[in-house]
Protein backbone atom coordinates (compact mmCIF):
# COMPACT_ATOMS: atom_id res chain seq x y z
CA UNK A 1 0.00 0.00 0.00
CA UNK A 2 1.51 3.29 -0.97
CA UNK A 3 -0.72 6.07 0.32
CA UNK A 4 -4.35 6.87 0.84
CA UNK A 5 -4.29 7.86 -2.83
CA UNK A 6 -4.70 4.28 -3.99
CA UNK A 7 -7.81 3.86 -1.91
CA UNK A 8 -9.64 6.80 -3.43
CA UNK A 9 -8.59 5.90 -6.98
CA UNK A 10 -10.42 2.65 -7.36
CA UNK A 11 -13.98 4.06 -7.45
CA UNK A 12 -13.35 6.56 -10.23
CA UNK A 13 -11.56 3.91 -12.26
CA UNK A 14 -14.40 1.44 -11.94
CA UNK A 15 -16.90 4.17 -12.76
CA UNK A 16 -15.00 4.89 -15.97
CA UNK A 17 -14.88 1.19 -16.83
CA UNK A 18 -18.62 0.94 -16.30
CA UNK A 19 -19.16 3.87 -18.67
CA UNK A 20 -16.95 2.28 -21.32
CA UNK A 21 -18.76 -1.07 -21.06
CA UNK A 22 -22.17 0.60 -21.36
CA UNK A 23 -20.99 2.65 -24.34
CA UNK A 24 -19.63 -0.48 -25.99
CA UNK A 25 -23.13 -1.93 -25.85
CA UNK A 26 -24.71 0.99 -27.70
CA UNK A 27 -24.24 -0.21 -31.33
CA UNK A 28 -26.00 -3.57 -30.86
CA UNK A 29 -28.68 -1.76 -28.86
CA UNK A 30 -29.17 0.85 -31.60
CA UNK A 31 -29.45 -1.99 -34.09
CA UNK A 32 -31.99 -3.81 -31.94
CA UNK A 33 -34.27 -0.79 -31.56
CA UNK A 34 -33.52 0.21 -35.15
CA UNK A 35 -32.53 3.76 -34.29
CA UNK A 36 -29.29 4.66 -36.09
CA UNK A 37 -29.48 8.20 -34.71
CA UNK A 38 -28.76 6.77 -31.28
CA UNK A 39 -25.34 5.74 -32.47
CA UNK A 40 -24.64 9.13 -34.00
CA UNK A 41 -25.39 10.77 -30.65
CA UNK A 42 -23.29 8.22 -28.78
CA UNK A 43 -20.41 8.82 -31.21
CA UNK A 44 -20.59 12.53 -30.53
CA UNK A 45 -20.55 11.81 -26.82
CA UNK A 46 -17.37 9.77 -27.15
CA UNK A 47 -15.62 12.33 -29.34
CA UNK A 48 -16.37 15.11 -26.88
CA UNK A 49 -15.35 12.86 -24.01
CA UNK A 50 -11.88 12.75 -25.58
CA UNK A 51 -11.81 16.53 -25.93
CA UNK A 52 -13.04 17.07 -22.37
CA UNK A 53 -10.49 14.56 -21.04
CA UNK A 54 -7.67 16.46 -22.69
CA UNK A 55 -8.93 19.72 -21.22
CA UNK A 56 -9.15 18.12 -17.79
CA UNK A 57 -5.41 17.48 -17.88
CA UNK A 58 -4.60 21.19 -18.00
CA UNK A 59 -7.69 22.65 -16.32
CA UNK A 60 -8.26 20.03 -13.66
CA UNK A 61 -4.74 18.87 -12.91
CA UNK A 62 -2.76 21.91 -13.97
CA UNK A 63 -5.17 24.68 -12.92
CA UNK A 64 -4.74 26.23 -16.37
CA UNK A 65 -8.20 27.41 -17.38
CA UNK A 66 -7.94 27.46 -21.16
CA UNK A 67 -10.81 29.15 -22.93
CA UNK A 68 -9.40 28.25 -26.31
CA UNK A 69 -9.14 24.50 -26.18
CA UNK A 70 -11.54 23.98 -29.09
CA UNK A 71 -8.82 25.39 -31.35
CA UNK A 72 -7.23 21.96 -31.24
CA UNK A 73 -10.53 20.26 -32.04
CA UNK A 74 -10.57 22.40 -35.19
CA UNK A 75 -6.92 21.86 -36.01
CA UNK A 76 -7.46 18.10 -35.76
CA UNK A 77 -10.48 18.35 -38.04
CA UNK A 78 -8.56 20.41 -40.60
CA UNK A 79 -5.77 17.83 -40.48
CA UNK A 80 -8.29 15.43 -42.04
CA UNK A 81 -9.28 17.92 -44.76
CA UNK A 82 -5.69 18.86 -45.50
CA UNK A 83 -4.56 15.24 -45.33
CA UNK A 84 -7.23 14.19 -47.80
CA UNK A 85 -6.14 17.00 -50.13
CA UNK A 86 -2.52 15.87 -49.96
CA UNK A 87 -3.49 12.25 -50.49
CA UNK A 88 -2.98 11.25 -46.86
CA UNK A 89 -6.13 9.33 -46.00
CA UNK A 90 -4.85 7.03 -43.27
CA UNK A 91 -6.41 7.87 -39.92
CA UNK A 92 -3.19 7.34 -37.96
CA UNK A 93 -1.24 9.54 -40.37
CA UNK A 94 -3.90 12.21 -40.10
CA UNK A 95 -3.78 11.97 -36.32
CA UNK A 96 -0.02 12.46 -36.48
CA UNK A 97 -0.51 15.44 -38.78
CA UNK A 98 -3.11 16.92 -36.43
CA UNK A 99 -0.87 16.33 -33.43
CA UNK A 100 2.08 17.92 -35.18
CA UNK A 101 0.12 21.04 -36.10
CA UNK A 102 -1.41 21.21 -32.62
CA UNK A 103 1.94 20.73 -30.91
CA UNK A 104 3.44 23.57 -32.93
CA UNK A 105 0.54 25.93 -32.23
CA UNK A 106 0.35 24.94 -28.55
CA UNK A 107 4.07 25.29 -27.96
CA UNK A 108 4.15 28.85 -29.27
CA UNK A 109 0.84 30.06 -27.82
CA UNK A 110 1.28 28.11 -24.57
CA UNK A 111 4.73 29.56 -23.95
CA UNK A 112 3.25 33.04 -24.29
CA UNK A 113 -0.02 32.33 -22.43
CA UNK A 114 1.75 30.74 -19.47
CA UNK A 115 3.44 34.04 -18.73
CA UNK A 116 0.04 35.20 -17.51
CA UNK A 117 -2.15 33.98 -14.67
CA UNK A 118 -5.79 33.79 -13.74
CA UNK A 119 -8.25 35.70 -15.84
CA UNK A 120 -5.47 36.90 -18.17
CA UNK A 121 -4.64 33.30 -19.02
CA UNK A 122 -8.31 32.68 -19.83
CA UNK A 123 -8.41 35.72 -22.10
CA UNK A 124 -5.13 35.10 -23.89
CA UNK A 125 -5.98 31.46 -24.66
CA UNK A 126 -9.32 32.71 -25.99
CA UNK A 127 -7.52 35.27 -28.15
CA UNK A 128 -5.17 32.70 -29.65
CA UNK A 129 -8.05 30.35 -30.40
CA UNK A 130 -9.89 33.18 -32.14
CA UNK A 131 -6.78 33.80 -34.23
CA UNK A 132 -6.82 30.16 -35.30
CA UNK A 133 -10.55 30.45 -36.00
CA UNK A 134 -10.15 33.46 -38.27
CA UNK A 135 -7.12 31.94 -39.94
CA UNK A 136 -9.28 29.06 -41.17
CA UNK A 137 -12.20 31.39 -41.97
CA UNK A 138 -9.81 33.18 -44.31
CA UNK A 139 -8.77 30.00 -46.12
CA UNK A 140 -11.13 30.16 -49.08
CA UNK A 141 -9.53 27.05 -50.57
CA UNK A 142 -10.82 25.18 -47.51
CA UNK A 143 -14.29 26.63 -47.82
CA UNK A 144 -13.65 29.63 -45.61
CA UNK A 145 -16.52 30.38 -43.29
CA UNK A 146 -18.67 27.56 -44.70
CA UNK A 147 -16.11 24.84 -44.25
CA UNK A 148 -15.63 21.91 -46.53
CA UNK A 149 -17.33 18.56 -46.93
CA UNK A 150 -15.06 15.53 -46.95
CA UNK A 151 -15.05 13.29 -50.01
CA UNK A 152 -14.80 10.21 -47.85
CA UNK A 153 -13.87 9.10 -44.40
CA UNK A 154 -10.30 8.27 -43.52
CA UNK A 155 -8.90 4.79 -43.86
CA UNK A 156 -7.45 2.76 -41.04
CA UNK A 157 -4.52 0.55 -41.98
CA UNK A 158 -5.73 0.50 -45.57
CA UNK A 159 -9.33 -0.32 -44.72
CA UNK A 160 -11.96 2.38 -45.11
CA UNK A 161 -13.79 3.45 -41.95
CA UNK A 162 -17.08 2.50 -43.54
CA UNK A 163 -20.15 1.87 -41.54
CA UNK A 164 -21.03 3.70 -38.41
CA UNK A 165 -20.11 0.73 -36.21
CA UNK A 166 -16.50 0.61 -37.36
CA UNK A 167 -16.09 4.33 -36.74
CA UNK A 168 -17.90 4.06 -33.43
CA UNK A 169 -15.59 1.40 -32.06
CA UNK A 170 -12.56 3.25 -33.40
CA UNK A 171 -13.63 6.30 -31.43
CA UNK A 172 -14.35 4.22 -28.34
CA UNK A 173 -10.94 2.57 -28.66
CA UNK A 174 -9.25 5.96 -28.89
CA UNK A 175 -11.15 7.18 -25.85
CA UNK A 176 -10.21 4.17 -23.74
CA UNK A 177 -6.56 4.41 -24.78
CA UNK A 178 -6.41 8.14 -24.01
CA UNK A 179 -8.17 7.66 -20.69
CA UNK A 180 -5.71 4.93 -19.73
CA UNK A 181 -2.73 7.02 -20.80
CA UNK A 182 -3.90 10.07 -18.89
CA UNK A 183 -4.75 7.94 -15.87
CA UNK A 184 -1.18 6.69 -15.77
CA UNK A 185 0.16 10.15 -16.43
CA UNK A 186 -1.69 11.67 -13.49
CA UNK A 187 -0.12 9.09 -11.18
CA UNK A 188 3.36 9.49 -12.65
CA UNK A 189 6.18 11.74 -11.56
CA UNK A 190 5.09 14.27 -14.16
CA UNK A 191 1.50 14.13 -12.95
CA UNK A 192 2.60 14.73 -9.37
CA UNK A 193 4.58 17.79 -10.35
CA UNK A 194 1.60 19.08 -12.31
CA UNK A 195 -0.73 18.60 -9.35
CA UNK A 196 1.82 20.15 -7.01
CA UNK A 197 1.96 23.20 -9.24
CA UNK A 198 -1.82 23.41 -9.13
CA UNK A 199 -1.73 23.28 -5.34
CA UNK A 200 1.06 25.82 -4.80
CA UNK A 201 3.47 26.93 -7.53
CA UNK A 202 5.67 28.88 -5.10
CA UNK A 203 6.15 25.80 -2.95
CA UNK A 204 7.17 23.81 -6.03
CA UNK A 205 9.83 26.39 -6.87
CA UNK A 206 11.04 26.32 -3.29
CA UNK A 207 11.75 22.60 -3.56
CA UNK A 208 13.57 22.92 -6.85
CA UNK A 209 11.06 22.82 -9.72
CA UNK A 210 10.53 25.25 -12.56
CA UNK A 211 6.74 24.92 -12.99
CA UNK A 212 6.67 26.60 -16.41
CA UNK A 213 8.30 23.62 -18.15
CA UNK A 214 5.84 21.13 -16.75
CA UNK A 215 2.85 23.34 -17.44
CA UNK A 216 3.94 23.89 -21.03
CA UNK A 217 4.49 20.18 -21.66
CA UNK A 218 1.06 19.42 -20.18
CA UNK A 219 -0.45 22.15 -22.34
CA UNK A 220 1.08 20.62 -25.49
CA UNK A 221 0.00 17.08 -24.54
CA UNK A 222 -3.56 18.28 -23.94
CA UNK A 223 -3.55 20.04 -27.31
CA UNK A 224 -2.33 16.93 -29.13
CA UNK A 225 -4.94 14.70 -27.48
CA UNK A 226 -7.71 17.17 -28.26
CA UNK A 227 -6.67 17.15 -31.92
CA UNK A 228 -7.35 13.40 -31.95
CA UNK A 229 -10.94 14.24 -31.02
CA UNK A 230 -10.94 16.72 -33.92
CA UNK A 231 -9.76 14.11 -36.42
CA UNK A 232 -12.51 11.77 -35.23
CA UNK A 233 -15.16 14.51 -35.24
CA UNK A 234 -14.36 15.33 -38.88
CA UNK A 235 -14.79 11.68 -39.77
CA UNK A 236 -18.04 11.51 -37.86
CA UNK A 237 -19.63 14.52 -39.54
CA UNK A 238 -17.68 14.12 -42.80
CA UNK A 239 -17.45 17.85 -42.67
CA UNK A 240 -14.89 20.37 -41.48
CA UNK A 241 -15.60 23.98 -40.60
CA UNK A 242 -14.16 26.76 -38.47
CA UNK A 243 -17.22 26.41 -36.22
CA UNK A 244 -15.45 23.48 -34.52
CA UNK A 245 -13.01 25.93 -32.98
CA UNK A 246 -15.37 28.75 -32.11
CA UNK A 247 -15.19 30.10 -28.61
CA UNK A 248 -18.66 28.68 -27.90
CA UNK A 249 -17.17 25.27 -28.38
CA UNK A 250 -14.32 26.04 -25.97
CA UNK A 251 -16.91 27.15 -23.44
CA UNK A 252 -18.89 23.94 -23.94
CA UNK A 253 -15.80 21.90 -23.13
CA UNK A 254 -15.42 23.78 -19.84
CA UNK A 255 -19.13 23.24 -19.13
CA UNK A 256 -18.64 19.50 -19.65
CA UNK A 257 -15.92 19.50 -17.00
CA UNK A 258 -18.13 21.47 -14.62
CA UNK A 259 -20.92 18.94 -15.15
CA UNK A 260 -18.69 15.98 -14.50
CA UNK A 261 -16.31 17.41 -11.94
CA UNK A 262 -12.80 18.63 -12.71
CA UNK A 263 -9.52 16.94 -12.00
CA UNK A 264 -10.80 13.36 -11.95
CA UNK A 265 -10.65 12.28 -15.65
CA UNK A 266 -13.75 10.14 -15.10
CA UNK A 267 -15.72 13.32 -14.45
CA UNK A 268 -14.65 14.67 -17.84
CA UNK A 269 -15.98 11.57 -19.60
CA UNK A 270 -19.22 11.57 -17.62
CA UNK A 271 -19.63 15.31 -18.13
CA UNK A 272 -19.23 15.06 -21.89
CA UNK A 273 -21.79 12.25 -22.05
CA UNK A 274 -24.29 14.15 -19.95
CA UNK A 275 -23.79 17.46 -21.74
CA UNK A 276 -24.18 16.01 -25.24
CA UNK A 277 -27.07 13.85 -24.04
CA UNK A 278 -28.85 16.79 -22.44
CA UNK A 279 -28.38 18.88 -25.56
CA UNK A 280 -30.11 16.23 -27.67
CA UNK A 281 -32.77 15.50 -25.08
CA UNK A 282 -33.73 19.11 -24.36
CA UNK A 283 -33.74 19.92 -28.07
CA UNK A 284 -36.59 17.41 -28.44
CA UNK A 285 -38.77 19.46 -26.10
CA UNK A 286 -37.95 22.94 -27.24
CA UNK A 287 -35.81 24.92 -29.61
CA UNK A 288 -34.96 27.04 -26.59
CA UNK A 289 -33.16 24.08 -25.05
CA UNK A 290 -30.22 26.23 -24.05
CA UNK A 291 -32.42 27.80 -21.40
CA UNK A 292 -33.00 24.46 -19.72
CA UNK A 293 -29.35 23.56 -20.18
CA UNK A 294 -28.31 26.75 -18.44
CA UNK A 295 -30.72 26.11 -15.60
CA UNK A 296 -29.32 22.64 -15.02
CA UNK A 297 -25.79 24.03 -15.09
CA UNK A 298 -26.69 26.58 -12.43
CA UNK A 299 -28.17 23.83 -10.27
CA UNK A 300 -25.05 21.70 -10.62
CA UNK A 301 -22.76 24.57 -9.68
CA UNK A 302 -24.92 25.51 -6.71
CA UNK A 303 -25.62 22.08 -5.30
CA UNK A 304 -22.72 19.93 -6.44
CA UNK A 305 -19.65 22.06 -7.13
CA UNK A 306 -17.63 18.91 -7.73
CA UNK A 307 -20.03 17.91 -10.49
CA UNK A 308 -21.29 14.38 -10.97
CA UNK A 309 -18.14 12.89 -9.46
CA UNK A 310 -18.69 14.81 -6.26
CA UNK A 311 -22.35 13.84 -6.24
CA UNK A 312 -21.57 10.16 -6.73
CA UNK A 313 -18.93 10.34 -4.05
CA UNK A 314 -21.24 11.89 -1.53
CA UNK A 315 -24.00 9.38 -2.32
CA UNK A 316 -21.47 6.55 -2.09
CA UNK A 317 -20.10 7.77 1.20
CA UNK A 318 -23.53 8.06 2.71
CA UNK A 319 -24.44 4.54 1.75
CA UNK A 320 -24.01 2.14 4.67
CA UNK A 321 -20.99 -0.11 4.65
CA UNK A 322 -18.75 2.32 2.80
CA UNK A 323 -16.21 4.03 4.93
CA UNK A 324 -15.37 7.66 4.61
CA UNK A 325 -11.72 8.33 5.21
CA UNK A 326 -12.49 11.97 5.56
CA UNK A 327 -10.78 13.00 2.37
CA UNK A 328 -13.16 14.77 0.07
CA UNK A 329 -11.09 15.10 -3.09
CA UNK A 330 -11.52 12.41 -5.65
CA UNK A 331 -8.50 13.19 -7.79
CA UNK A 332 -5.69 11.69 -5.82
CA UNK B 1 35.31 28.55 9.48
CA UNK B 2 34.72 29.93 6.01
CA UNK B 3 31.70 31.90 4.95
CA UNK B 4 29.08 29.83 3.18
CA UNK B 5 26.87 32.83 2.50
CA UNK B 6 27.88 36.42 1.97
CA UNK B 7 25.49 39.27 1.40
CA UNK B 8 26.98 42.49 0.07
CA UNK B 9 25.19 45.82 0.13
CA UNK B 10 21.83 44.29 -0.71
CA UNK B 11 19.12 46.80 -1.53
CA UNK B 12 15.42 46.46 -2.29
CA UNK B 13 12.87 49.23 -2.52
CA UNK B 14 9.12 48.94 -2.63
CA UNK B 15 8.21 52.32 -4.07
CA UNK B 16 9.85 54.92 -1.86
CA UNK B 17 10.28 52.48 1.00
CA UNK B 18 13.74 50.94 1.36
CA UNK B 19 12.82 47.53 2.75
CA UNK B 20 16.35 46.23 2.41
CA UNK B 21 18.68 49.18 2.84
CA UNK B 22 22.23 48.05 2.22
CA UNK B 23 22.43 44.78 4.11
CA UNK B 24 25.87 43.24 4.60
CA UNK B 25 26.08 39.95 6.39
CA UNK B 26 28.01 36.72 6.33
CA UNK B 27 27.05 33.27 7.49
CA UNK B 28 29.85 30.86 8.38
CA UNK B 29 29.64 27.23 7.39
CA UNK B 30 28.13 25.23 10.23
CA UNK B 31 26.75 28.08 12.29
CA UNK B 32 23.22 28.94 13.23
CA UNK B 33 22.84 32.56 12.37
CA UNK B 34 19.71 34.20 13.71
CA UNK B 35 18.25 37.36 12.20
CA UNK B 36 16.04 39.26 14.59
CA UNK B 37 14.32 42.58 14.41
CA UNK B 38 11.02 44.28 15.12
CA UNK B 39 7.99 43.77 12.90
CA UNK B 40 8.41 45.47 9.55
CA UNK B 41 12.21 45.35 9.74
CA UNK B 42 12.32 43.49 6.41
CA UNK B 43 13.27 40.03 7.63
CA UNK B 44 10.99 38.07 5.35
CA UNK B 45 11.93 40.31 2.41
CA UNK B 46 15.56 39.51 3.13
CA UNK B 47 14.86 35.77 3.15
CA UNK B 48 12.91 36.14 -0.10
CA UNK B 49 15.98 37.69 -1.73
CA UNK B 50 18.34 35.07 -0.33
CA UNK B 51 16.11 32.26 -1.58
CA UNK B 52 15.58 33.78 -5.02
CA UNK B 53 11.88 34.46 -4.69
CA UNK B 54 12.52 38.20 -5.00
CA UNK B 55 15.22 39.90 -7.06
CA UNK B 56 17.18 42.62 -5.22
CA UNK B 57 17.55 46.06 -6.81
CA UNK B 58 21.29 45.97 -6.24
CA UNK B 59 23.93 44.19 -4.25
CA UNK B 60 25.23 40.65 -4.29
CA UNK B 61 24.44 37.29 -2.77
CA UNK B 62 27.44 34.96 -2.74
CA UNK B 63 26.80 31.31 -1.85
CA UNK B 64 29.64 28.79 -1.63
CA UNK B 65 31.87 31.16 -3.57
CA UNK B 66 29.35 31.61 -6.39
CA UNK B 67 27.48 34.78 -7.19
CA UNK B 68 23.86 33.60 -7.12
CA UNK B 69 22.23 37.03 -7.10
CA UNK B 70 20.42 36.34 -10.38
CA UNK B 71 19.89 32.58 -9.95
CA UNK B 72 16.26 31.41 -9.71
CA UNK B 73 14.84 29.47 -6.78
CA UNK B 74 15.20 26.08 -8.45
CA UNK B 75 18.90 26.66 -9.17
CA UNK B 76 19.54 27.69 -5.57
CA UNK B 77 17.71 24.64 -4.20
CA UNK B 78 19.76 22.46 -6.51
CA UNK B 79 22.91 24.07 -5.08
CA UNK B 80 21.73 23.28 -1.55
CA UNK B 81 20.11 26.53 -0.47
CA UNK B 82 16.58 25.79 0.73
CA UNK B 83 13.99 27.67 2.74
CA UNK B 84 10.89 27.18 4.82
CA UNK B 85 8.00 29.61 4.79
CA UNK B 86 6.66 31.75 7.58
CA UNK B 87 3.12 31.38 6.34
CA UNK B 88 2.80 27.67 5.82
CA UNK B 89 3.01 26.93 2.10
CA UNK B 90 2.19 23.29 1.59
CA UNK B 91 0.38 21.32 -1.09
CA UNK B 92 -2.95 21.07 0.80
CA UNK B 93 -4.68 18.57 -1.49
CA UNK B 94 -1.83 16.08 -1.36
CA UNK B 95 -0.79 13.72 1.39
CA UNK B 96 1.98 14.43 3.90
CA UNK B 97 4.14 11.77 2.27
CA UNK B 98 3.49 13.19 -1.22
CA UNK B 99 4.46 16.67 -0.03
CA UNK B 100 7.85 15.39 1.06
CA UNK B 101 8.27 12.87 -1.76
CA UNK B 102 7.96 15.69 -4.31
CA UNK B 103 10.94 17.40 -2.68
CA UNK B 104 12.92 14.15 -2.89
CA UNK B 105 11.84 13.64 -6.50
CA UNK B 106 13.08 17.10 -7.47
CA UNK B 107 16.66 16.11 -6.76
CA UNK B 108 16.58 12.46 -7.82
CA UNK B 109 16.16 11.97 -11.53
CA UNK B 110 13.96 13.49 -14.17
CA UNK B 111 10.36 14.41 -13.47
CA UNK B 112 9.53 14.09 -17.16
CA UNK B 113 8.38 10.53 -16.59
CA UNK B 114 4.84 9.96 -17.65
CA UNK B 115 3.94 6.33 -17.03
CA UNK B 116 5.30 4.72 -13.87
CA UNK B 117 3.36 5.21 -10.66
CA UNK B 118 5.32 7.76 -8.62
CA UNK B 119 3.61 6.57 -5.45
CA UNK B 120 5.27 3.18 -5.89
CA UNK B 121 8.84 4.52 -5.93
CA UNK B 122 10.28 2.79 -2.88
CA UNK B 123 13.54 4.75 -2.73
CA UNK B 124 11.77 8.10 -3.01
CA UNK B 125 9.22 7.13 -0.38
CA UNK B 126 11.90 5.79 1.97
CA UNK B 127 13.81 9.07 1.82
CA UNK B 128 10.60 11.01 2.35
CA UNK B 129 9.78 8.89 5.38
CA UNK B 130 13.23 9.58 6.81
CA UNK B 131 12.58 13.31 6.65
CA UNK B 132 9.18 12.80 8.28
CA UNK B 133 10.80 10.68 10.96
CA UNK B 134 13.26 13.44 11.66
CA UNK B 135 10.52 15.97 12.41
CA UNK B 136 8.35 13.42 14.20
CA UNK B 137 5.57 13.24 11.64
CA UNK B 138 6.02 9.69 10.35
CA UNK B 139 2.69 8.47 11.72
CA UNK B 140 0.82 11.12 9.70
CA UNK B 141 2.30 10.14 6.32
CA UNK B 142 -1.05 9.18 4.79
CA UNK B 143 -3.04 12.20 5.92
CA UNK B 144 -3.81 15.12 3.64
CA UNK B 145 -1.61 18.12 4.39
CA UNK B 146 -4.75 20.21 4.83
CA UNK B 147 -5.91 17.88 7.61
CA UNK B 148 -2.88 18.56 9.81
CA UNK B 149 -2.97 20.76 12.88
CA UNK B 150 -1.06 24.03 12.73
CA UNK B 151 1.85 22.61 14.69
CA UNK B 152 2.01 19.55 12.45
CA UNK B 153 2.02 21.79 9.38
CA UNK B 154 5.03 23.62 10.83
CA UNK B 155 6.74 20.24 11.24
CA UNK B 156 5.87 19.32 7.67
CA UNK B 157 7.29 22.63 6.42
CA UNK B 158 10.59 21.59 7.96
CA UNK B 159 10.41 18.02 6.65
CA UNK B 160 9.86 19.31 3.10
CA UNK B 161 12.81 21.70 3.38
CA UNK B 162 15.01 18.94 4.80
CA UNK B 163 14.02 16.55 2.01
CA UNK B 164 15.72 18.85 -0.50
CA UNK B 165 19.00 17.87 1.26
CA UNK B 166 20.09 21.45 1.90
CA UNK B 167 23.53 22.65 2.91
CA UNK B 168 22.14 25.99 4.02
CA UNK B 169 18.60 26.18 5.31
CA UNK B 170 16.72 29.48 5.66
CA UNK B 171 14.05 29.15 8.34
CA UNK B 172 11.43 31.90 8.33
CA UNK B 173 9.82 31.89 11.78
CA UNK B 174 9.51 28.12 12.15
CA UNK B 175 7.95 28.58 15.60
CA UNK B 176 5.25 31.01 14.44
CA UNK B 177 1.93 30.13 16.02
CA UNK B 178 3.24 27.15 17.94
CA UNK B 179 3.50 26.90 21.69
CA UNK B 180 4.45 24.66 24.56
CA UNK B 181 5.39 21.13 23.61
CA UNK B 182 5.19 21.82 19.87
CA UNK B 183 7.69 24.66 20.11
CA UNK B 184 9.99 22.62 22.31
CA UNK B 185 10.01 19.77 19.84
CA UNK B 186 10.88 22.15 16.99
CA UNK B 187 13.64 23.76 19.07
CA UNK B 188 15.08 20.32 19.84
CA UNK B 189 14.95 19.55 16.11
CA UNK B 190 16.87 22.74 15.29
CA UNK B 191 19.44 21.81 17.94
CA UNK B 192 20.01 18.54 16.06
CA UNK B 193 20.02 20.19 12.65
CA UNK B 194 22.65 22.77 13.57
CA UNK B 195 25.12 19.95 14.06
CA UNK B 196 25.04 19.08 10.37
CA UNK B 197 23.61 22.09 8.54
CA UNK B 198 24.18 25.78 8.28
CA UNK B 199 21.04 27.57 9.37
CA UNK B 200 19.74 31.09 8.99
CA UNK B 201 16.91 31.53 11.45
CA UNK B 202 14.38 34.31 11.55
CA UNK B 203 12.45 34.11 14.77
CA UNK B 204 10.45 36.25 17.16
CA UNK B 205 10.81 33.90 20.12
CA UNK B 206 13.81 35.49 21.88
CA UNK B 207 14.29 32.60 24.30
CA UNK B 208 14.63 30.22 21.39
CA UNK B 209 16.95 32.58 19.52
CA UNK B 210 19.35 33.07 22.41
CA UNK B 211 19.26 29.37 23.15
CA UNK B 212 20.04 28.29 19.58
CA UNK B 213 22.07 30.97 17.85
CA UNK B 214 25.83 31.04 17.42
CA UNK B 215 25.57 34.51 15.97
CA UNK B 216 22.80 37.05 15.78
CA UNK B 217 22.25 39.90 13.35
CA UNK B 218 19.77 42.59 14.26
CA UNK B 219 17.78 44.06 11.40
CA UNK B 220 16.01 47.38 11.92
CA UNK B 221 14.32 49.27 9.08
CA UNK B 222 16.18 47.26 6.46
CA UNK B 223 19.64 47.73 8.01
CA UNK B 224 21.79 45.46 10.12
CA UNK B 225 22.43 47.54 13.23
CA UNK B 226 24.45 44.92 15.09
CA UNK B 227 25.91 41.49 14.49
CA UNK B 228 27.79 39.18 16.81
CA UNK B 229 27.53 36.52 19.48
CA UNK B 230 24.32 36.41 21.54
CA UNK B 231 26.19 37.93 24.49
CA UNK B 232 27.59 40.79 22.45
CA UNK B 233 24.25 41.51 20.83
CA UNK B 234 22.46 41.40 24.17
CA UNK B 235 24.90 43.96 25.54
CA UNK B 236 24.90 46.23 22.49
CA UNK B 237 23.33 49.57 23.49
CA UNK B 238 22.12 50.28 19.95
CA UNK B 239 20.23 47.00 19.93
CA UNK B 240 18.74 47.63 23.34
CA UNK B 241 17.54 51.01 22.18
CA UNK B 242 16.24 49.95 18.82
CA UNK B 243 14.79 46.61 19.60
CA UNK B 244 15.26 44.67 22.78
CA UNK B 245 14.42 47.50 25.14
CA UNK B 246 11.30 48.21 23.23
CA UNK B 247 10.25 44.56 23.39
CA UNK B 248 11.02 44.18 27.06
CA UNK B 249 9.19 47.37 27.87
CA UNK B 250 6.09 46.21 26.01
Amino acid sequence: MSTSATRTLAPRLSAALAIFVVMAAVPPLALAVDDPFLMVIASRMLVFAIAALSLDLILGYGAMVSFGHAAYLGIGAYAVALGARWGVTDLLAQILLGMGMSAAFATVTGAISLRTRGVYFIMITLAFAQMAYFFFVAQSSLGGDDGVALQARSTLLGLPLEGDQTLYYTILGALVAIYAGLYRLTLSRFGRVLKGTRENALRMQAIGYRPFRYQLVAYVIAACLCSVAGVLLANLTEYVSPAYMSWHRSGELIVMLVFGGIGTLTGAVAGALVAVGLEELLAVFSEHWRLGFGLILVLVVLFSPDGLTGLMQRLGLRAPGLRNDGEGRGDD
Amino acid sequence: MTDLLQVRDLRKNFGALAVTDGVDMSVAEGELHAVIGPNGAGKTTLIAQLSGQLAPDSGQVIYAGQDITRADMAARVEAGLARSFQITALLPGMTVLENVALAVQARSGSSFRFWRDAGAEEITNAQARMALDEVGLADRAGALASALSHGEQRQLELAVALATKPRLLLLDEPLAGTGGAEAERLIALMQRLKKRLTLVLIEHDMDAVFQLADRISVLVYGRIVASGTPEAVRADPAVRAAYLGEEEGA
